[in-house]
């Protein structure tokens, strides 16, 4: 059911909308590689769209580093933004839906962790954001895929 | 993958008139600012003619985000503004579980299982016998 | 242990490491040990036809430990000689587990094949400088316990699949999609979610409301013991995607005790709509699809 971890393992620019297509894309064919559910794929590549456009638009771009991970027979995605943009002075706010500093639904942080499993932020006032996430690919099979 | 970037991402939607009703169907991964030129292509269109229903159908698409969900939303206001109803149809059982974890329920939008559910929603019943199949078998 | 420790010996004579020692010492005593280990309560009660049967396994395990000390990673329960015994070990810890024994026991069962091997090692080497006779013996007792860690490796792998089939077996009878009329699926929920489960559950009630294009979604909790916030929560999830995707989810079947304990937590089930039974969902469903039930008899007209 799961492949192997190659072509999972990339680094990939956050400079303009088009690259945000790209990251998606990537976290899409990563995670199905790596056995994903369709649902946790979906959910995993609307995450990384959220903190991609977060990198984009707040963090002046940066770029998305995408690792494989395994934990005993368990496959798992990590995947690391970062900018070196002005930062985020209150995570905790930042956190909290509803809030925006730039025209979105507020969703962006706070639902993007939601998504995902591991979620942990770094941000330093001035000197740039990281955000990492990780998923893991669920254990049990979907009944769906069994022949 | 290539294929998804060159049927959607950076190409301009396609807005169509069937009687006054504005079908917009919206496929693969598509680029923020399509999103974007669509909303205001879709209040152009309804601004400009007597329309007063607007069906766009998503059972074309994989994922949908907080920009897109919040472009879909000021669709559907705009429209309402200008008198015209929004029907979003055949969201993907996967992207409706995404949207609600991501905490984005879209109450202000209306939504059927179908182009055609949508089109008799609208109470357009007679066009929607000439609805064809509703999602393409990937 | 390992070469760190060899220099000091160098001078005298060029010598084997502790680990080529017992590796080599167990190629050599394999008939032996292999012997001796017939008659150990693990390999006895396991190969019960023949004592040949039990002495023959007992050789592929040496074999394989001759091996892992040969490569000198005899902490290593990942090293490459388990390999070839570790389905070997499974059927052994397996058959254990299945008359009866606890895992520890198992694990105790395994420690007793440390004694002969030790034994027969110091036997083996009397003209050894009394430091090397240490440094292999303590060699072969780390080798000896990490076949212990592989054993109890195989019989929690053993666990877990048959756990992971278990619960696969029971999200599959406990999921039934089931169509009620045209446009109208339903879900019976019997016994207690978890978050796995409802995540199942939801999956397979919105796969069924694309497949069916079914207009209207019934989740019947009758089965459901208790709702804390958690099913709460997982409940109104559902309802919110279904909804989503164009159709309305209806839940039914909430028990007098369930409606006190949904109302004395608090929990604000919001827009949802519920029915006391299956029947007055389907009938809300019927009616919202057009047919209403009515009785056929004269006089009896009416709907639910």
């Amino acid at each position: 059911m799961s492949g192997t971890a190659a072509g999972v393992e990339a680094r990939l620019p956050i400079r303009s909308d088009l690259d945000l297509v790209w990251v998606r894309q990537h976290v899409r064919q990563a995670a199905a590689t790596l056995g994903f559910g369709l649902v946790e794929q979906t959910k995993l590549v609307t995450a990384a769209s959220e903190l991609a456009r977060n990198t984009l638009v707040y963090g002046g771009g940066g770029e998305l580093r995408a690792v494989p991970l395994t934990d005993g027979r368990a496959q798992g995605l990590r995947l690391v933004f970062s900018d070196s943009g002005p930062g985020i002075p209150d995570v905790e706010q930042a956190l909290r839906d509803g809030y925006t500093s730039g025209g979105g639904l507020g969703m962006g942080l706070g639902g993007a962790r939601r998504l995902v499993h591991e979620f942990a932020i770094d941000s330093t006032p001035g000197a740039g954001t990281t955000v990492t996430v990780t998923s893991w690919a669920a254990r049990t099979p979907r009944p769906r895929e069994e022949p | 993958m290539n294929d998804d970037l060159s049927r959607a991402g950076g190409a301009p939607v396609p807005v169509l008139r069937l009687g006054d009703v504005l079908l917009v169907t919206l496929q693969g991964d598509l680029h923020d600012g399509t999103a974007e030129q669509l909303r205001q292509d879709i209040v152009a269109a309804i601004a400009g003619s007597r329309v007063t229903g607007v069906v766009i159908d998503i059972s074309g698409v994989e994922i949908v985000d907080s920009f897109l969900g919040r472009v879909l939303a000021e669709i559907a206001a705009n429209a309402r503004l200008l008198a015209a109803q929004t029907v979003v149809a055949g969201m993907r059982p996967a992207v409706a579980l995404t949207l609600v974890e991501l905490g984005l329920t879209l109450p202000g939008l209306r939504t059927a299982l179908s182009t055609g559910a949508a089109l008799e929603l609208l109470g357009r019943v007679d066009a929607a016998a000439t609805d064809g199949p509703r999602r393409e078998p990937r | 242990m390992r070469s760190e420790a060899v220099p000091e010996h160098d001078a005298a004579a060029p010598q084997a490491s502790p680990t080529d020692e017992v590796g080599a010492f167990l190629n050599r005593r394999r008939e032996q040990i292999a012997q001796r280990w017939a008659d150990e309560p693990l390999f006895r009660a396991v190969f019960t036809v023949s004592r040949d049967e039990a002495v023959e396994a007992g050789r592929s395990v040496v074999d394989a430990l001759a091996q892992v000390a040969a490569s000198g990673r005899v902490e290593d329960s990942d090293s490459a000689g388990f390999t070839v015994v570790r389905e070997q070990l499974a059927r052994m810890t397996a058959a254990r587990s299945r008359s009866g024994m606890s895992t520890a026991q198992v694990s105790g069962e395994v420690d007793a094949l440390r004694a002969p091997v030790v034994n027969l090692l110091v036997a083996d080497l009397p003209d050894v400088p009394a430091e090397r006779l240490r440094e292999s013996t303590e060699a072969l007792t780390v080798l000896m316990g990490t076949l212990r860690l592989v054993v109890m490796e195989t019989a929690l792998t053993e666990v877990q699949s048959l756990i992971d089939r278990q619960q696969m077996q029971l999200l599959e009878v406990a999921t039934p999609i089931i169509r009620l009329w045209d446009g109208i699926v339903a879900v019976p929920l019997i016994g207690t979610l978890d978050s796995a489960r409802s995540q199942v559950v939801m999956e397979t009630l919105l796969e069924a409301v694309v497949d069916q294009q079914a207009r209207y979604a019934i989740l019947d909790i009758t089965g459901v013991p208790t709702v804390d916030s958690l099913v709460a929560q997982h409940l109104m999830k559902t309802v919110a995607a279904v909804r989503l995707m164009g159709a309305e989810c209806v839940v039914s079947g909430i028990r007098p005790a369930i409606a006190q304990t949904i109302v004395h937590l608090g929990l604000d089930l919001g827009t949802v709509i519920t029915r006391a039974g299956l029947a007055d969902a389907l009938a809300y469903a019927l009616h919202g699809l057009g047919a209403d039930i009515v009785h056929a008899t004269p006089g009896g007209a009416g709907h639910r």
